[in-house]
């Protein structure tokens, strides 16, 4: 803020006025009522330092490892607490630290890059915020009373659907993290629906910074892997709660459809973890080399290429489990296939870098970190593809080398690189250099010494997850030196925390743009302001900073788009998923404590269940519906003061928009997906018992009545058909039609979930005989859910109306309702389907 | 197998070492100005054209491996199953109908493929004999198979790859590859019932053993003892370690297990037997180390 004396300057005082206008907007909020801000700046600060808390976490816990395997026979702790140990050191780090911290730091940084005021749903973000939290605690802190999960983090049945020995561990891990996948898949559709609607005018689809590219690719990966391990998820503690079969070969299950589903979502993950973090590359690379990425189309082919076979690999983590040659073939080719585009992504870096004039730095130190580590992870990655050189090493230390190589020098080197490169957008100072290079020959040679033995004592025939080994093996200098390397490494990030948290107050502030990079994150003052971009540049290139002289001034002097909150509201703007064309200037809603509320009563909805303690799961099940509802009622869909805003620059735009062109809409959209993900590896588990068995469905099992579900169908399309006419009908002015409409909806709805429930229990299907009963409940049990899901939509329709909040004008309430019934039709259609005719067919 | 891991290692070497090469060519030899068209090179060759190369000769070189080390066997065949936290053996011999029943070892005749057929009861585990082979997973609810064919002789460690449960670490067992006369002479032993105990020390562990009621777990073909649930014992006096590879074979090691085996193996359904005069767990390692 360059603040001229000059008082009388009628255009300093526009820009103070401005400036003091905006600021009042985004206020954070003060004492302790500075827990309900839901702005970008603080919850993805929050969100980081959150899972960098839980990596330090898991860290100890992988101290802990490497003391016990130091020496041979180690007692220093038992067998049983070492396996909860490593169970929780393996959960923690994928689910707590590695995924969130991606979310995180793209919450943080996004919206700056976009020159985006905030994401389009910000109470969201904060909703995943404290969910992530409170499930984490809960995870986490299971190990101080010994009841940590000890199952390993794949957590393969039967030995963890098997109560006396998997306890109340297994329940917390399975409850405790599918309320934090919940949470990843909320923030995967914000921050799809991010980098589609919310960037600058100008910034067409390919001029997206390659962190946006790669958000967006992860986004979607999140959308379709995590739904799969949710479903396996019901599944499992459907068996463990109420002895359902599913994975249980006496009675017709299998323990492989678990390992399939947890594998679906298990190679992916990989990516999910691989991809956000070398997009951080993918930014530091270019600023320092100071040239715009070389080989920007093959990058993001390549980064889209990645994630699309990612979901073509899960089988290579079952080669061991005797599948047939050609499976084994045909997933040994698509796990080397999967290097190429890795190897693109590495030699679009390596040509930018000969292709410019670099400057040394510390986060280019990290980057070196990154390629020397990680391109050697990525070749024993092509050793082990091959199924027949799996079989020697899997399950071995060779490939507890091989996954740190992969996940540290290709998760957390970049991640650091990033800690270095974006902490003065989030403090307005930089880290310190010299610590800097400490920092990383600690972590660097540590990390070499603790993982490069395990190569080899893997290959001698150390097994994964011993709590000891016997003496004579030739193990006992490997471990001792891989221990010794852990420590180092442990030594590299305790001085990276004392840099971070240090005082600073001497320090002065960090210049403008103090890396010279090209991108608009780099816009944000010193310190940054809560607005994020003080006004939103026109763009027409892919590194603004560098190419289009003056913006960085422009901008500053409000001389840009929405310079201003004329209305005291937080708005940013909404374009076109293509062109980039401005459509719509966004009101996102501000603090409130709402959204922790309903975390917290969602959270306590999954930690009562571990418990059993039913009536208290009950009642903070009914709060936290409450809550979402008034969340929702409060705070979406608000009908503006005026229909459009003149936003600067002679553009004036609608403040609301419903339909396609809306975020909400975009959102159910994505959800869905999501939705319809978990609701095919339902189905997937219903035909792969069909393949395992040689008669399925076995014919001493009764079939659900093909009438009922019939009936409960054509209940079901006719409350479709309702709500698709009310939209129609109030959208024609009608808004009595559409109050009948959804009424009478409802009413064939509710019908229709009761009959398909019927369709199972009339004719007596005991799911806990055999596994084609339980299969059968549980999709019929997702529909009905599905089904009273739709009510309380169509409910919620009929109250606004009421209200006055969904008027034909503004309705974006039932084109979200009525989306998501197109959904519904379909769930419903081929869940009858499968379940009324496959037994006919067979 | 080993030709192939070599093969790998020293190309994953060279690649390492030529991509961290042109790295450190393009950031810190100053180079002179380069125009595009090597970056686009650069790109295509090393990132596209380059693995496409090795990676699908890779494919086929490791591939063609594949039928040959999943080719069936001539003639012994071997039920392994795995337990927690043992390993319940049956031979089973050409033209013979009758299994042989032993434990927590194989013994492998040299130069013959053998199979093994692998299941499991209780939770997945998986046999894995370093030396000799890759592992298959041994799954509940499933017939796999791993076919050996020793080419040395010698003794060998072997253990459980897949976690399987609080004593997961526990969880070994040796082979023994064998020329095939002595392996034919080991069977035919084997197949026979337990030897009378000669000494009285032994005879009242014997005694003992059936008193305490052992005879509901294990089986000592030959006595009454003929339960079904734990290792076979007939021979375990010749086996060349106890508790499934964690304890070497010595009457100390017997009375020690005998009186603490909850504490050495956690969540073993083997009970300690702590409260037996140390007099009775000397007559009972003296028996069962006599069963050779």
């Amino acid at each position: 803020m360059n603040e001229a004396p000059a008082g009388h300057d009628p255009d300093m005082e526009r820009r103070r006025g401005q400036e003091k206008r905006l600021r009042a907007a985004w206020a954070t909020p003060r004492g302790w009522r500075y827990w309900s801000a839901v702005n970008n700046t603080e919850v993805g600060v929050w969100y980081t330092a959150t899972s960098f808390a839980f990596m330090l976490f898991a860290g100890v816990l992988g101290l802990l490892i490497r003391v016990q395997l130091a020496v041979p026979d180690n007692d220093f702790m038992t067998g049983p607490f070492y396996n909860q140990v490593f169970t929780l050191h393996g959960t923690v780090m994928m689910f707590l630290f590695a995924v969130p911290i991606f979310e995180a730091v793209a919450i943080t940084i996004m919206p700056q890059m976009l020159a985006a005021r905030d994401l389009p749903f910000p109470r969201l973000s904060a909703f995943g915020y404290w969910c992530f939290l409170i499930g984490g605690v809960f995870v986490c802190g299971s190990i101080f009373f010994g009841a940590a999960p000890d199952g390993g983090w794949f957590m393969y049945p039967p030995l963890s659907t098997d109560p006396e020995q998997a306890g109340i561990g297994a329940d917390i891990w399975l409850l405790g993290l599918s309320f934090i996948e919940v949470a990843s898949i909320a923030a995967a559709v914000e921050l799809i629906v991010g980098t589609l609607k919310c960037r600058p005018p100008g910034m067409r689809i390919n001029m997206i910074p390659l962190y946006a590219w790669y958000i967006l690719v992860v986004g979607v990966m999140i959308v379709f892997a995590f739904p799969p391990l949710i479903a396996g998820d019901i599944l499992f503690e459907m068996e463990r709660m109420f002895d359902w079969p599913f994975f249980d070969p006496r009675r017709g299950g299998d323990p492989l459809l678990w390992q399939h589903l947890f594998w679906i979502f298990g190679h992916p993950e990989v990516y999910i973890i691989f991809l956000p973090a070398i997009a951080v590359v993918a930014m530091i690379v270019p600023t320092f080399a100071q040239r715009p990425i070389f080989g920007y189309s093959w990058i993001v082919l390549a980064a889209v290429g990645t994630g699309f076979l990612s979901f073509g690999l899960w089988v290579h983590h079952m080669f061991a489990t005797g599948l047939p040659a050609v499976s084994l073939g045909f997933f040994s080719a698509a796990s080397q296939a999967v290097a190429i585009p890795t190897g693109v992504q590495i030699f679009v870096f390596i040509a930018t870098l000969l292709l410019g004039r670099v400057v040394s730095s510390t986060p280019m130190l990290f980057v070196w970190g990154t390629l020397a580590v990680f391109v050697l992870g990525g070749l024993t990655g092509v050793m082990v593809a091959l199924a027949p050189f799996d079989w020697q090493v899997h399950d071995s230390h060779f490939i507890v080398a091989h996954l740190h190589y992969t996940l540290i020098g290709g998760g957390l080197f970049p991640i650091v690189a990033g800690i270095y490169y974006f902490f003065p957008l989030v403090s307005g100072k930089k880290l310190s250099d010299r610590l800097g290079k400490w920092v990383f020959w600690l972590m660097f040679l540590g990390f070499n010494i603790a993982f490069l033995p395990m190569h080899v004592s893997g290959l001698r025939g150390m097994p994964r997850r011993v709590f000891s080994y016997p003496e004579g093996l030739g193990l006992e200098n490997l471990n001792l030196v891989s221990t010794i390397g852990a420590f180092i490494f442990a030594a590299g990030f305790v001085l990276l925390v004392l840099d971070v948290v240090r005082p600073r107050r001497g320090q002065p502030y960090a210049d403008t743009n103090p890396w010279n990079a090209g991108t608009l994150e780099w816009l944000i003052e010193m310190p940054g302001e809560s607005w994020g971009v003080r006004s939103v540049p026109q763009i027409s290139s892919r590194y603004p900073l560098w190419e289009q002289e003056g913006l960085a001034r422009q901008v500053a002097e409000g001389r840009c788009y929405l310079p201003d909150a004329e209305e005291g509201r937080r708005e940013t703007l909404i374009t076109t998923t293509i062109d980039a064309l401005p459509v719509q200037c966004l009101r996102v809603p501000g603090p409130t404590f709402i959204t922790l509320w309903a975390a917290a009563f969602t959270g306590g909805v999954f930690v009562f269940a571990t418990f059993h303690w039913w009536f208290a799961t009950l009642v903070s099940g009914i709060l936290g519906a409450g809550a979402i509802l008034r969340w929702l009622w409060t705070g979406t869909a608000e009908i503006p003061e005026k229909p459009a805003k003149d936003i600067g620059l002679g553009v004036t735009l609608p403040l609301y928009m419903s339909g396609p062109r809306s975020v909400g809409w975009w959102a159910m959209f994505i959800t869905m997906m999501g939705d319809m993900a978990a609701f095919a590896s339902l189905i997937f588990g219903y035909f792969f018992y069909w393949t395992i068995h040689p008669d399925f469905p076995p014919p001493d099992q009764p079939d659900p009545s093909a009438g009922w579900l019939g009936l409960g169908l054509v209940l079901l399309l006719g409350a479709w058909w309702l709500t698709v006419r009310a939209r129609g009908r109030n959208a024609a002015g009608s808004p009595g039609a559409l109050r009948g409409a959804l009424a009478l909806g409802a009413v064939l709805a509710t019908a229709g979930s009761a009959a398909l429930i019927a369709a199972a229990w009339l004719p007596g299907l005991d799911p806990t005989s055999h596994v084609y009963p339980a299969i059968v409940w549980i999709l019929l049990i997702w529909t009905a859910v599905h089904g009273i899901l739709g009510v309380v939509m169509q409910l919620y329709c009929i109250a606004g109306s009421v209200a006055g909040r969904l008027t034909p004008r503004y309705d974006i309430d039932i084109w979200n309702v009525t989306l998501f019934w197109h959904f519904m039709a379909l769930t419903a259609f081929l869940t009858v389907a499968v379940l009324a005719l496959f037994p006919m067919a067979v | 197998m080993a030709e192939l891991f070599w093969l790998m290692a020293g190309g994953a070497a060279l690649i390492w070492v030529l991509v961290l090469g042109t790295a450190f060519y393009a950031t810190r030899v100053r180079p002179r100005p380069h125009g595009e068209h090597v970056g686009r090179m650069l790109i295509l060759g090393g990132g596209v054209a380059f693995p496409l190369v090795v990676l699908t000769s890779l494919l086929i070189y490791g591939l063609a491996l594949m039928p040959e080390l999943r080719a069936p066997g001539d003639g012994l065949k071997i039920r392994v199953s795995g337990e927690q936290w043992w390993w319940r053996v049956a031979y089973y011999r050409p033209g013979s109908d009758a299994p042989v029943h032993a434990a927590n070892e194989l013994r492998l005749p040299l130069g013959q493929r053998v199979e093994l057929e692998l299941d499991s009861p209780d939770v997945i585990h998986s046999l894995w004999i370093p030396p000799l082979a890759g592992k298959v997973d041994m799954i509940p609810g499933r017939t796999t198979r791993l076919v050996l064919e020793p080419t040395r002789t010698g003794t060998f460690r072997g253990v459980c790859a897949e976690f399987c449960g609080a004593s997961h670490a526990l969880m070994a067992f040796m082979v023994e590859v064998m020329e095939p006369e002595a392996f034919a002479a080991w069977l035919e032993s084997e197949a026979a019932p337990a030897r009378p105990a000669k000494d009285a020390l032994a005879r009242q562990g014997a005694d003992l053993f059936l008193e305490l009621g052992c005879g509901a777990c294990h089986t000592v073909r030959g006595t009454e003892a003929r339960g079904p649930v734990g290792p076979d014992l007939t021979h375990v006096g010749s086996r060349l370690s106890l508790a499934a590879g964690i304890m070497p074979n010595e009457p100390d090691a017997f009375a020690r297990w005998i009186a603490e085996a909850e504490e050495i193996k956690p969540g073993s359904r083997m009970p300690s037997f702590n409260m037996l005069p140390a007099r009775e767990l000397d007559a009972l390692a003296a028996w069962l180390e006599s069963l050779q």
